[in-house]
């Protein structure tokens, strides 16, 4: 499977790289804009010292924490949201009389590596941050636990996106809502959304543990929300159970499809 | 090999259930060509998608090489081949080659056995001189004979074809029609084709059926076919009465 999904993006590569220009252009468009996310963090520590009581490096930690698990599931499997035009196109016909299962096909249906970029700044803002602050070397081992989990979990929520164009064939933009919205909301600390907001992003969509509850860990702090100790290693869990639901609703999506047809 | 029993399949349009296809039967047998016929929304791409697993029947028995096609479709595709005339399954950016050796990966063929395959294939359809060239770039006709190819490299059992000669010229027409002749007599691969050109219903196929309505209005032999009118009537002619509702004499 893993082979199949390799050779498929080798594949959509070598097509991207038929159109050289926008090739080019693409990947430095990419940097620019995910360089402007760390520039509005830059600007708004340049007026204030701590933002909802977290210094500037521990705001670059979470932010590089939840940008390379959402960059990496940007490039690798994002292309999922594009149900709807596979659907209206009849191309997903195609799809489907292939001896390969439609999620694999569908995830690196026109890959194109100029994502790398974002992925590259999000490392750098990372490293940086790891670098900068003073942190426990006893706890470091939960930073490649919470950037697996994160890419579970946004795995997850881009097939839950997917999922939904099956049903929802007019409306993509709600599956995009959930992907690049959960990216936004995960760009601060928890702490400066509303206390509701943050009760459904941990115990019903759980966004929360892509950087939020692993990075208080790693950080040292206590959760300003004041939820239990064990919800900081919960992570994995979280990320599974999502996952299981995705998984679900992607085969009742395929399922639907084949009921109704286009 | 392809085996309907009363299959049937209906839809929901706003509240209302449309069958665009009800109990259905038929049986192919091995090695037969067979031709499918019926006007505009008569029912033959929703029979054609019911064989390769896209849509599940909601009544009926659907069996293609002893498989049930909504239930197996991954493992179904590796022994029937499809071709869609209005769209293409290759890599529109690609070459040829590079769409081939893609899908000898995804149908997991041996090498030695896709080299041979590849090049009977090609030199059959006569692919050599645009082998290399982008899918983008191809002619219609160019494009088709690359389809045909990725249809067959995996060696399928059934090849059901949807409208493989739409927009084509008369001398890629021949070309595509003579090729299909020969694979069906010389490998015996089972071929399901629909088409609205009546040439190619002629030239190569000894049965058909005909569906009207979601409902199999004839099916025999292409003499039967003809018997149903008066004589001397030309092809056309026969069909036109079928698909206008004049009485078929079954």
């Amino acid at each position: 499977m893993v082979r199949t999904y390799f050779l498929l993006i080798w594949t959509w590569t070598r097509a991207a790289a038929a159109y050289p220009v926008s090739f080019t252009l693409m990947i430095l468009f990419g940097i620019i804009t995910s360089g402007l996310d760390v520039a509005v963090i830059l600007v708004v520590f340049a007026n204030t010292t701590t933002l909802a009581g977290f210094s500037r490096d521990e705001v670059l930690f979470l932010y590089g924490a939840a940008s390379v698990s959402f960059a990496i599931c940007d490039m690798f499997i994002s292309n999922i949201d594009r149900v709807s035009q596979h659907i209206k196109a009849g191309t997903l016909d195609t799809i489907l009389i292939r001896p390969v299962g439609a999620w694999i096909q569908l995830a690196a249906d026109r890959f194109t590596p100029n994502r790398l970029g974002r992925v590259l700044q999000s490392a750098v803002v990372l490293g940086y941050a790891v670098g900068a602050l003073d942190l426990d070397w006893r706890r470091a081992w939960m930073i490649p636990v919470m950037l697996v989990t994160g890419i579970v979990i946004f795995t997850a929520v881009w097939t839950l996106g997917g999922a939904m164009q099956f049903v929802l064939i007019d409306a993509p933009e709600i599956s995009n809502a959930l992907t690049y919205g959960s990216h936004q909301l995960n760009q601060y600390p928890l702490s400066i959304y509303a206390r509701d907001l943050v009760k459904g992003v941990t115990y019903v969509l759980p966004l929360a543990f892509v950087n939020w509850q692993p990075g208080l860990y790693v950080l040292g702090r206590d959760d300003p929300f004041g939820t239990p100790e064990f919800l900081r290693f919960a992570g994995p869990v979280a990320a599974l159970a999502l996952a299981l639901l995705a998984a679900l609703a992607w085969r009742q999506g395929v399922r639907h499809y084949r009921s109704t047809g286009s | 090999m392809i085996e309907l029993d009363g299959a049937g399949r209906s839809f929901k349009v706003r509240r209302r259930v449309v069958h665009a296809v009800r109990d259905l039967s038929f049986t192919v047998s091995p090695g037969e060509f067979v031709g499918y016929l019926g006007p505009n929304g008569a029912g033959k791409s929703t029979t054609i998608k019911m064989l390769c697993g896209i849509l599940t029947p909601t009544s009926g028995r659907v069996r293609v090489a002893g498989l049930d096609p909504s239930r197996r479709r991954t493992t179904l595709a590796r022994r029937i081949g499809v071709v869609f005339g209005q769209r293409t399954t290759l890599w529109w950016d690609l070459p040829l080659t590079d769409s081939f050796e893609l899908i000898r990966h995804l149908y997991k063929v041996d090498r030695a056995t896709f080299r041979s395959r590849l090049d009977e294939l090609a030199e059959t359809l006569d692919l050599g001189t645009f082998m290399r060239t982008p899918v983008r770039q191809l002619s219609l006709g160019q494009r088709m004979r690359g389809d045909l190819t990725a249809a067959l490299l995996h060696a399928p059992d059934v090849l059901v074809l949807d409208e493989p000669t739409i927009g084509l010229d008369v001398v890629s027409k021949a070309s595509i029609r003579d090729f299909l002749r020969r694979l069906n007599a010389e490998q015996g691969t089972t071929v399901l084709l629909t088409t609205h050109d009546l040439g190619d219903i002629e030239r190569l196929c000894r049965r058909v059926m005909l569906i009207d309505h979601g409902r199999l209005a004839f099916d025999g032999t292409l003499d039967d076919l003809m018997a149903t009118a008066p004589e001397q009537s030309s092809l056309e002619e026969v069909v036109t009465r079928l698909y206008t509702g004049a009485a078929p004499a079954q």
